[in-house]
C-alpha cells in the first residue's frame, strides 16, 4: 500500500499575493506572439499577409495621394510631369510553317526631366503580346499604355463635386436643398440621441410636416422661391430624397401590411398577402420599369404624373413589402401572453397594437429594418435605368464628359466612399442599438 | 402537475367574507371545442358576488379554458355566459364591458416588459377608463402599496423577482377596479418563498370581498380561503363542494383518485 500524500496544511491560512501574468501573454508583444507568430506556419502566413497588405496599400496610396493631382480646375492640371513617348518597333520572324511574320510592337519610353520626381508609375518592361490577325500575315501589338499608371486626378472630383451632390439643380438655388437636408440630418441626430427631451415630438415633426416643407423647398414655386422642376434634382440629393421617402413611407405601410396579413378578415388578409408576395418576388428593376409603364394605366388618361413620383411609389411599395415581412417576424417573436394581457385589460385592437405590441416588436426588429434601409439606399442607384440622375449617374455623366474622359477610377472611388459613409453609419447605429437592447431589460 | 401546500401562517377569517345573493357569473350549458376537440362539456356554474372559488383538476382537464371563457380570451360555441348580467357573444361592446369588470392574473405574469411597473398599472386606467394620468398614478401607487411593493414603482418588470412580478400583475388588474378576479395558476411558476407572498396578497383581496375564481393546486389556500372547490376532469365539472367536505369526503371516485395522487407525495 502506498502512502497518500495530502500535502502540507498551514495552521494559519495566508492567501498568496496576486502576481501579474507572465510577460509573454500580455501587452503588444504578448498579443503579437499569441496571434501572429505562435508557430512557424502562422509566422509565414503573417509575413505573406503583411506583404499583400503592403503591396495593395502602397499602390493605392501612391495613386491616391503621392502621385495625385489636387490643385487646378481643368484636365490640364492632371498632366504627368514626365514625357511619355511611344516608339514603334518592327521585327520580322519566320514561323515554323515557313510564313514570315512581321511584328509591330509599341514600347513606351518615359523621359524624366532632370530634377523631377515622376508622378506616374510604370512597369519596367513592356512585353509585347503578339496577336495573329485572322488570315493575315501581320500581327500587331496593342499599345500597352495601361502599364503606365498616372496619379489620381482629384481635380475632376473637385470641379464636378457640386453636380455629384445636386445634379442639375440651379446653382443659385442650391442653398435650399442644403438647408433642408442639413436640418433633416440634425433632427434625425436629435431624435436618435438618448435622453433628449421631446424626441417623440421631433419624430412626429420629421414624419408629417417636414416632408411637406421639404417638398416645397425643393420644388419652390411658392413664397417667391424659384420653381425647380424635379427632373433637375439629382446626384446625392436625389439619392437621399428617394431613400428617405421610401424609408419613411415603407415603415408605416409595411406595418399596415403586416397587420393586415394577420387580420381575421379574409379579404384584407388576402389582399395583403398578394401585395407582399408579389412585390417580394419581383426584382426592383422590374418594379421600376413597371412604375414607368404600368402605373399610368391605372390613372385617367391625360393625368400628368411625373417620373420621380412614379419611381417613389414603386420603390416605397417594394420596400414596404420587405418591411412587412420583417414586422411579421417581430410580431411572431412576441409571446402570446402579451396579447392576452392586453385583451384581458380591455385595451382593444388598435390600442393594444400601438401601446403594447408594436413598441416591443419594433425594438426587436430595428437591426433587420436598418439593414433593409441600407439595402434600399444602395438600390437607389438602379433608378438610373429609368432616366433619373442619382449620384452614380452624375458621376458617370462626368466621366463621359470629353474633358474628363478616362477618370472613372476616381469617380467610382468617390461614389463608393460616399455610399460607404452613409451605410456604415447606419450599420454602426444599428449595432449600437442592438447592444443597448441586449443590456436593457 | 403537483400540489403544494404552502404554510400560510396568516389567520383567515372567512366570516368576514360576505357572499351576497347577487349573481356575478352565470354559465349555462356551455360547450367549447378546439377544432373537433370537445374541450368543455355542458358546463353549468353560478358564482355569486363575493365567492372565492378554487378550481382544480388534472392537467388538460380544461381549467384554464373555462376561466378564459369568462373574459372571452376564448370563445365558446354553445350555451350562455353571463357576467354581471352582460352576455358574452360576438358583440364587441359586451366583450369590452365584461373585460372592464373582470381582472385576470396569469401563470407567467404577462407584464409589459417595455413599461415600468407603475406604467403597467396606469396603462389601462388611462387608455380604457380615460382617467387623467395623475389620478391613474395615484391609484396605481395605492394598489402597489396594497401588494406591498410601492418602492419598485419605477423599475422595469425584468428587474423584479417572480413573486414581485406576480404582485405587480395583481396590482395592474386591481387598478381597473374589477368586480371579479380570475387567477390562472398564479403561483405555479414561482419558488416556494415567493408563492407565500403572492398567496398572502390574494387572501387580503378575498378579505376585502373580491369575487375570485382561482385555478390552483395550493390546497392550503383552498382550505383557508375558498368557500367552494370545483374539481374538473376531461372538460367536465366532476364535483364541487365546500373545501372541508371536498377534501375530507370526496364523493366521486375520480376526485378521490386525484386527491390521493396530489396529497400523498
Ligand atoms: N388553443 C388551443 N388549441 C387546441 N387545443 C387546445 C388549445 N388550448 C388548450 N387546448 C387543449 O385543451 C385541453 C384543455 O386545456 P387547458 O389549458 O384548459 O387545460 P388545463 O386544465 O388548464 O391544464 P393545465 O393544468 O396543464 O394548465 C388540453 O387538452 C389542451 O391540449
Ligand atoms: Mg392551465
Amino acid at each position: 500500500m502506498s502512502q497518500i500524500d495530502y500535502g502540507e496544511t498551514q495552521a494559519v491560512f495566508t492567501p498568496r499575493p496576486d502576481l501579474p501574468p507572465p510577460a509573454a501573454t500580455v501587452g503588444v508583444l504578448g498579443w503579437v506572439r499569441a496571434n501572429l507568430v505562435p508557430n512557424w506556419f502562422n509566422a509565414v502566413i503573417t509575413l505573406v499577409g503583411l506583404g499583400v497588405i503592403y503591396y495593395i496599400v502602397s499602390g493605392l496610396l501612391t495613386w491616391a495621394v503621392f502621385d495625385a493631382h489636387f490643385a487646378g480646375n481643368s484636365r490640364q492640371a492632371c498632366k504627368p510631369n514626365v514625357n511619355i513617348v511611344m516608339d514603334k518597333v518592327a521585327t520580322t520572324g519566320i514561323l515554323p510553317d515557313g510564313t514570315t511574320l512581321q511584328l509591330e510592337t509599341t514600347a513606351a519610353r518615359v523621359a524624366v526631366p532632370e530634377g523631377v520626381s515622376p508622378n506616374v508609375r510604370w512597369e519596367r518592361r513592356i512585353e509585347p503580346r503578339p496577336q495573329r490577325v485572322a488570315g493575315g500575315r501581320y500581327a500587331r501589338v496593342a499599345v500597352e499604355e495601361d502599364h503606365i499608371i498616372e496619379g489620381a486626378c482629384w481635380v475632376f472630383i473637385f470641379v464636378r463635386f457640386d453636380q455629384f451632390i445636386y445634379g442639375f439643380y440651379p446653382k443659385d438655388e442650391r442653398w435650399r436643398p442644403t438647408v433642408v437636408i442639413g436640418v433633416g440630418l440634425l433632427l434625425i441626430f436629435y431624435m436618435l440621441t438618448d435622453g433628449l427631451p421631446h424626441r417623440g415630438r421631433v419624430a412626429m415633426f420629421l414624419l408629417l410636416p417636414f416632408p411637406v416643407i421639404a417638398y416645397f423647398m425643393f420644388s419652390g414655386g411658392v413664397l417667391g422661391l424659384e420653381y425647380v422642376s424635379n427632373d433637375k434634382w439629382g446626384g446625392l440629393l436625389l439619392t437621399i430624397i428617394i431613400s428617405s421617402v421610401a424609408i419613411t413611407g415603407a415603415l408605416p405601410l409595411g406595418i399596415a401590411l403586416a397587420l393586415g396579413r394577420r387580420s381575421v378578415m379574409p379579404i384584407i388578409r388576402w389582399f395583403c398577402i398578394v401585395v407582399i408576395e408579389f412585390f417580394r418576388s419581383v426584382p426592383m428593376i422590374t418594379i421600376l420599369f413597371m412604375a414607368m409603364v404600368v402605373l399610368p394605366l391605372f390613372l385617367p388618361p391625360g393625368t400628368v404624373f411625373d417620373q420621380l413620383l412614379r419611381v417613389l411609389i414603386g420603390v416605397t411599395i417594394f420596400i414596404a413589402a420587405y418591411t412587412a415581412e420583417v414586422v411579421r417576424g417581430g410580431l411572431q417573436a412576441l409571446p402570446k401572453g402579451q396579447y392576452e394581457a392586453a385583451d384581458a385589460l380591455g385595451l382593444g385592437y388598435f390600442k393594444m397594437m400601438r401601446l403594447i405590441i408594436l413598441p416591443q416588436a419594433l425594438r426587436i426588429m430595428i437591426p433587420a429594418i436598418v439593414s433593409l434601409f441600407i439595402g434600399i439606399f444602395k438600390d437607389t442607384t438602379l433608378v438610373q435605368i429609368v432616366g433619373l440622375n442619382d449620384l452614380l449617374t452624375m458621376m458617370q455623366l462626368g466621366v463621359a464628359d470629353a474633358e474628363w474622359t478616362g477618370l472613372s477610377k476616381e469617380g467610382y472611388v468617390v461614389c463608393g466612399l460616399i455610399f460607404f459613409l452613409f451605410c456604415f453609419s447606419m450599420s454602426r447605429y444599428s449595432m449600437y442599438l442592438e447592444r443597448k437592447l441586449h443590456t436593457g431589460h | 402537475m403537483s400540489a403544494t401546500d404552502t404554510e400560510l401562517d396568516v389567520e383567515v377569517d372567512q366570516s368576514k367574507m360576505k357572499i351576497s345573493d347577487e349573481i356575478a357569473i352565470q354559465i349555462t350549458d356551455m360547450n367549447k371545442w378546439y377544432g373537433s376537440f370537445h374541450v368543455l362539456k355542458d358546463i353549468n356554474l353560478t358564482v355569486n358576488q363575493g365567492e372565492r372559488i378554487v378550481v382544480c383538476g388534472p392537467s388538460g382537464s380544461g381549467k384554464s379554458t373555462l376561466i378564459r371563457c369568462i373574459n372571452r380570451l376564448e370563445e365558446h360555441q354553445q350555451g350562455q355566459i353571463l357576467v354581471d348580467n352582460v352576455e358574452l357573444s360576438n358583440d364587441l361592446k359586451n366583450i369590452d364591458a365584461v373585460r372592464r369588470e373582470v381582472g385576470m392574473v396569469f401563470q407567467h405574469f404577462n407584464l409589459f416588459p417595455h413599461l415600468t411597473v407603475l406604467e403597467n398599472c396606469t396603462l389601462a386606467p388611462i387608455w380604457v377608463r380615460k382617467m387623467p394620468k395623475v389620478e391613474a398614478e395615484e391609484i396605481g401607487m395605492r394598489f402597489l402599496e396594497t401588494v406591498r411593493i410601492p418602492e419598485q414603482a419605477h423599475k422595469f418588470p425584468g428587474q423584479l423577482s417572480g413573486g414581485q412580478q406576480q404582485r405587480v400583475a395583481i396590482a395592474r388588474s386591481l387598478c381597473m377596479n374589477p368586480r371579479i378576479m380570475l387567477f390562472d395558476e398564479p403561483t405555479s411558476a414561482l419558488d416556494p418563498e415567493m408563492i407565500k407572498e403572492v398567496l398572502e396578497v390574494m387572501i387580503q383581496l378575498a378579505e376585502q370581498g373580491m369575487t375570485m375564481i382561482v385555478v390552483t393546486h395550493e390546497m392550503g389556500f383552498a382550505r383557508k380561503v375558498a368557500n367552494r372547490v370545483i374539481f374538473m376532469d376531461a372538460g367536465e365539472i366532476v364535483e364541487q363542494n365546500e373545501p372541508e367536505e371536498f377534501f375530507n369526503n370526496p364523493k366521486s371516485d375520480r376526485t378521490q383518485l386525484f386527491l390521493s395522487q396530489i396529497l400523498t407525495h
